[in-house]
């Protein structure tokens, strides 16, 4: 219940984002395609925790802004490096530790290794996450294991 | 306050050039497919991310400024996904990237 | 005025994709220039908006656009990388063993 409660307001808000639009015909078309859509994704009972996963939200709230001031300073880190030919680049590939997360946890972990210049993720398994890193800086900070701790917490386990 | 929120729109804007130059320039310059990934993250994180600040910035407040802020978010959850797609297809079609010499 | 400059930086950084999707060498290259493309040319038509003076209706069409794009890199790179794009001989193929 909650679950669709949560779709209705996602799929309502995204479709008065995209069209504007606040007449009364208009207004009750909308909302007949939102009912519309969520009578299918019940049938195929996509509404569940896993399509709508509210109990997350939290733990993104404080995960981003940590994930955002990371993603700055390895852009700095990785523009100096393309602007200066001085500054070495030493790429290596490196194997990261993802045992101890979940699904979700090892999605978020690798989508954030990748959205950080200087590190992006190659490959994923269940036990290990292979890695390319630009420079042994940003593959020592990955080793370090900071941002797998932070998505452990983020996902609350 | 409204000079104020100019202004800063405007220096988000330039910082968002800026980065986007630099990251065409690494698309360039840098020796092979894998590091010119690296390059091409920084335009696709700081760069649009900064762009597009300036730009709701300049739209006030609006149902544009959400609409530029939706594309900053769906172009944030999918250029890591095709970033790693291209990753994953380049390791296993070419197998070596290329290492720092004192790693091989 | 400042819109004009990014307007410009964003033409010279899509001329160095090409110039990157031109010489190769590997295939991921160009799929790489390519998909570097599509994010300047998203960009490009959210400043030209505000450039032209109709920035909504052109919001409308790079958010489309980032869309299409994104499915357009996936969708080559599986053809580079199965040579199909799952076609349906591969349920014959289980049927056979």
């Amino acid at each position: 219940m909650r679950n669709t409660l949560t779709l209705l307001l996602m799929l309502s808000g995204t479709w008065f984002l995209l069209s504007g639009h606040t007449s009364p015909v208009l207004l009750s078309l909308g909302l007949l395609s939102v009912a519309a859509v969520i009578a299918c994704t019940s049938r195929l009972e996509l509404v569940d925790d896993e399509g709508m996963p509210v109990h997350l939200l939290p733990g993104l709230i404080r995960y981003v802004p940590w994930l955002i001031g990371q993603i700055i300073r390895s852009n700095l880190d990785v523009a100096r490096r393309i602007i200066n030919p001085k500054l070495p680049i030493s790429p290596s590939v490196i194997h990261v530790d993802a045992k101890r997360l979940t699904e979700v946890g090892r999605v978020t972990y690798a989508n954030s290794i990748t959205l950080t210049p200087g590190t992006i993720s190659l490959d994923v398994s269940e036990e290990t996450i292979e890695v390319h890193a630009l420079t042994e800086n940003a593959a020592a900070d990955l080793a370090s294991g900071e941002m797998a701790r932070r998505v452990q917490r983020a996902e609350g386990t | 306050m409204s000079a104020a929120v100019d202004i800063l729109s405007a220096v988000l804007l330039l910082v968002g050039t800026l980065f986007t130059l630099i990251g065409g320039t690494g698309l360039l310059r840098l020796p092979d497919v894998f590091t010119r990934l690296h390059a091409a993250s920084v335009t696709d994180t700081l760069g649009a991310g900064a762009i597009l600040l300036g730009l709701a910035l300049a739209a006030g407040w609006s149902l544009l400024m959400g609409k530029i802020l939706a594309l900053l978010l769906i172009m944030a959850l999918l250029s890591p996904s095709a970033a790693h797609a291209l990753a994953r297809a380049a390791i296993h079609g070419i197998r070596r990237p290329w290492l720092d010499e004192a790693q091989k | 005025m400042t819109l004009t400059v990014t307007l410009i930086a964003l033409l010279v950084t899509m001329a160095f994709a090409l110039i990157r999707a031109i010489k190769g060498p590997t295939v991921y290259d160009r799929i790489l220039a390519s998909n570097a493309l599509g994010t300047k040319t998203v960009l490009m038509i959210a400043v030209l908006g505000f450039v032209v003076g109709d920035p909504e209706l052109y919001i409308d069409i790079a958010l489309m656009y980032v869309l299409i794009g994104f499915i357009g890199t996936v969708a080559v790179l599986k053809v580079s990388e199965f040579g199909n794009l799952g076609q349906p001989q591969s349920h014959t193929d289980a049927e056979d063993t």
